[in-house]
């Protein structure tokens, strides 16, 4: 019911003294968007780097002694986890500490922790991947390891909506992907500005062109919420069909309806969701979604397990 | 015999005079233990180190309502004559305050240790049987998890426990619905049963057994032996409340939007002393605490609450933002979603909540109203959940509606 656990593979963090961070360091920073960043961090000893882990979807703690810890889900290839990219959005005290200090940047770090996406149970599905904003970064990982063995999988989409053209992330990426077989269709809820960014929809198809660098031009793809990108996504097998979703509730909330309406299993229906995280060992009690613990239990869930809790108000 | 009724063991039957009980202390500081046990301190009676008989609470008692918690004489000095008060177990195993990392800026890289812990080895003396269920299902969140806490457990094996069974219940008591007592019968290394002139000991493990056969103990006489089941009679036949356990985690699971939350809301001042009081709940929150130069920075663990506002913040909101919704997350969380998290209730029944809520909240009564009139509005069974239509969503941000017109632009 739940996503393969960090304890299932070898993992960097000690399960008997969860607590001890390896010393890490910020390799470099790429700007993605206004306010976000993809830093590369990379764990200082060479042993603790090599054994180090990590499956798509889980997260690792990251620390600025003195500000405090953060819970960041790891946005790179599972198959190169070293250095280990990590996509923030600067939001409090140790993000934007994060990003004034920058490239060589030395931290703490705690993981991997949680549950995965289920990438073990694609072999032969169809699937679609729905990202709202920086949700895409926990989607990420599943992306490179999908394309990465592109041939054993059916249809690969992504659905990506964002605030606004300038919001959508890893846009240098898009092309590469689109080439090795991800059809990725995106929309923004609002089209308003001119935009500066790199890739632009092809007209008449909606899927993603790149453009070079520096290239200008008024958005002219979709407009309007994910999901409606998701209710006109031609399905030829929806009992095939493996359904991941990231970024805000609500907007996984009306994906997975719409999912549903499409025709998809709730068991073939996954999500990841974020509650604050103190320990990320279960131990803290923060992150407490009904009987789940969001750090250990998720933060990947399949959508069956926790359905009946995803419309609670202020659980 | 009944089950309840059953000795540990063969030594159920040795008696050790009540003078003879600082012999049982003086032997654990020999051992090397630091004795904690029940003494008076402002008005409560509190666990704190003892080293002598005449520490204890003697000759004293508690009275306990919703609320309300006073000492007061007995007419004997009987020295475990009183039930339960404001400190539990979890303070030495669990501590309040705990350092769990430390990092040190050497040559502008961060050195990561873990800090030197050497905890006294504790003797637990006066453990009653709602608290060695404390200790249990404490022991299932810190030590049976796929992560263990390295403090708890380094406090936890060293550890030496004299349970003491209930001769009498306060008000608030209702282990007997929880089924942890008021008989004492596992997690322990000594158990004693306090009657008139000394103790009828048992043994619970090989340690207690070894400590007991150096004690100055005597066969136990019949008339004893009657007096000791009479006094653990009697704090079973005054236990008055009752909390209906029957299906409670989908009683209250089922119930999260029951008018019974909004109601307790009004009452609930959420200050958080039924979570510090409790001895299982486990909430927490890692401090930074950094020298003058921040080259110096301690990770502090510190006791934290449900019921605190910060509690559930999350960049930007909050997510349990009235009173409702973290009164609701505790209980459900105490009686509901414990099981599913351990395996186990989180209640132990000791009524701590209860005596020490400012205002005398009841967990039984709240439990009681939401039993009377149901609200059951969502199906629990996991994979098995409605296909709601999106707007039925309350507060929904999301309006399918929005843009569709637009889409193919």
């Amino acid at each position: 019911m739940r996503g393969v656990t960090a304890l299932d593979a070898p993992t960097g963090c000690d399960p008997a003294n969860p607590w001890l961070a390896f010393p890490a360091v910020v390799d470099d920073v790429v700007d993605e968007i206004p306010g976000v960043a993809t830093y590369r961090i990379r764990i200082q000893d060479h042993d603790a780097a090599r054994r180090f882990q990590f499956r798509p979807g889980q997260f690792n703690m990251l620390y600025l002694p003195g500000l405090g810890e953060v819970a960041i889900s790891v946005s790179g290839d599972p198959a190169s986890p070293s250095p280990l990219p990590h996509t923030i959005r600067e939001a409090g005290n140790v993000t934007q500490a994060l990003a004034r200090m920058g490239s060589g940047a030395t931290m703490g770090l705690r993981g991997p922790f949680g549950s995965s996406w289920p990438v073990h149970e694609c072999d032969g599905k169809d699937i679609v991947l729905v990202a709202g904003g920086i949700g895409l970064a926990p989607l990420r990982p599943v992306i490179y390891t999908l394309l990465a063995n592109r041939r054993r999988f059916g249809a690969l989409t992504l659905l990506y909506g964002a605030r606004t053209p300038d919001d959508l992330l890893y846009t240098r990426e898009v092309g590469d992907w689109t080439n090795q077989g991800l059809a990725v269709q995106a929309t923004v809820d609002r089209a308003t500005r001119v935009w500066n960014g790199h890739v632009r929809p092809h007209p008449g198809s909606g899927q993603f062109r790149f453009l070079a660098k520096g290239d200008k031009g008024a958005w002219s793809g979709h407009v309007g919420v994910v999901t409606l990108l998701l209710e006109r996504l031609p399905l030829t097998r929806p009992e095939k069909t493996i359904l991941m979703t990231c970024g805000p509730e609500v907007m996984m909330w009306y994906t997975i309806q719409a999912a549903q309406r499409r025709g998809l299993s709730q068991t073939n229906l996954w999500m990841s969701l974020e509650r604050n995280m103190n320990c990320a060992i279960g131990l803290c009690g923060h992150c407490q979604f009904g009987p789940e613990f969001i750090c250990k239990d998720g933060p990947v869930f399949r959508y069956d397990r926790i359905a009946p809790f995803l419309k609670v108000k202020s659980l | 015999m009944t089950d309840m009724e059953r000795p540990a063991d063969g030594h159920s039957s040795a008696f050790l005079p009540t003078a003879k009980l600082q012999t049982l202390i003086d032997h654990l500081i020999d051992d090397g233990f630091q004795v904690v046990g029940p003494t008076v301190d402002q008005g409560a009676i509190i666990y704190d180190e003892i080293r002598s008989i005449q520490d204890l609470p003697r000759g004293w008692t508690d009275r306990q309502e919703p609320g309300r918690y006073r000492l007061e004489r007995r007419n004997d000095d009987a020295c475990f004559g009183f039930v339960v008060g404001p400190h539990s177990w979890k303070r030495f195993l669990f501590p309040p305050m705990a350092a769990v990392a430390t990092a040190d800026r050497v040559d502008a890289a961060w050195v990561m240790r873990t800090p030197t812990d050497d905890p006294p080895r504790y003797a637990f003396l006066g453990v009653r049987a709602c608290e060695l269920a404390a200790i249990d299902v404490q022991d299932r969140v810190f030590l049976r998890g796929p992560y263990v806490d390295p403090i708890y457990k380094k406090r936890r094996e060293a550890m030496f426990i004299i349970a003491v069974n209930c001769t009498q219940a306060a008000a608030t008591c209702f282990c007997t619905s929880m089924q942890t007592g008021p008989r004492c019968k596992s997690g322990f290394d000594l158990a004693l049963t306090e009657i008139h002139d000394g103790f009828l000991v048992e043994t619970g493990s090989e340690a207690g057994a070894a400590l007991a056969d150096r004690l100055p103990i005597s066969s136990a006489t019949q008339d004893q032996l009657e007096a000791a089941e009479a006094a653990r009679r009697q704090a079973g036949d005054q236990i008055t409340k009752t909390l209906d356990t029957t299906d409670i985690r989908n009683l209250l699971l089922g119930n999260l939007e029951h008018p019974r939350w909004e109601d307790v809301s009004r009452r609930c001042l959420s200050c958080t002393n039924c979570t510090m009081v409790c001895p299982t709940c486990f909430c927490s929150s890692v401090v930074e605490v950094a020298d003058l130069t921040g080259d110096h920075v301690e990770r502090r663990r510190q006791w934290d609450s449900c019921f605190n506002v910060d509690f559930s913040y999350m960049h930007g909101g909050i997510v349990r933002n009235d009173i409702r919704s973290r009164y609701r997350q505790w209980l459900t969380h105490k009686l509901a979603s414990w099981h599913d998290q351990f395996g186990t209730s989180g209640c132990v029944g000791c009524g701590r909540c209860i005596t020490w809520c400012p205002v005398g909240i009841d967990l039984t009564e709240e439990v009681a109203a939401i039993r009377g009139k149901p609200v059951v509005e969502i199906t629990l069974t996991r994979g098995n959940t409605q296909d709601e239509s999106p707007a039925a969503r309350d507060g929904a941000a999301f309006p399918p509606e929005e843009g569709s017109g637009s889409c193919e632009a």
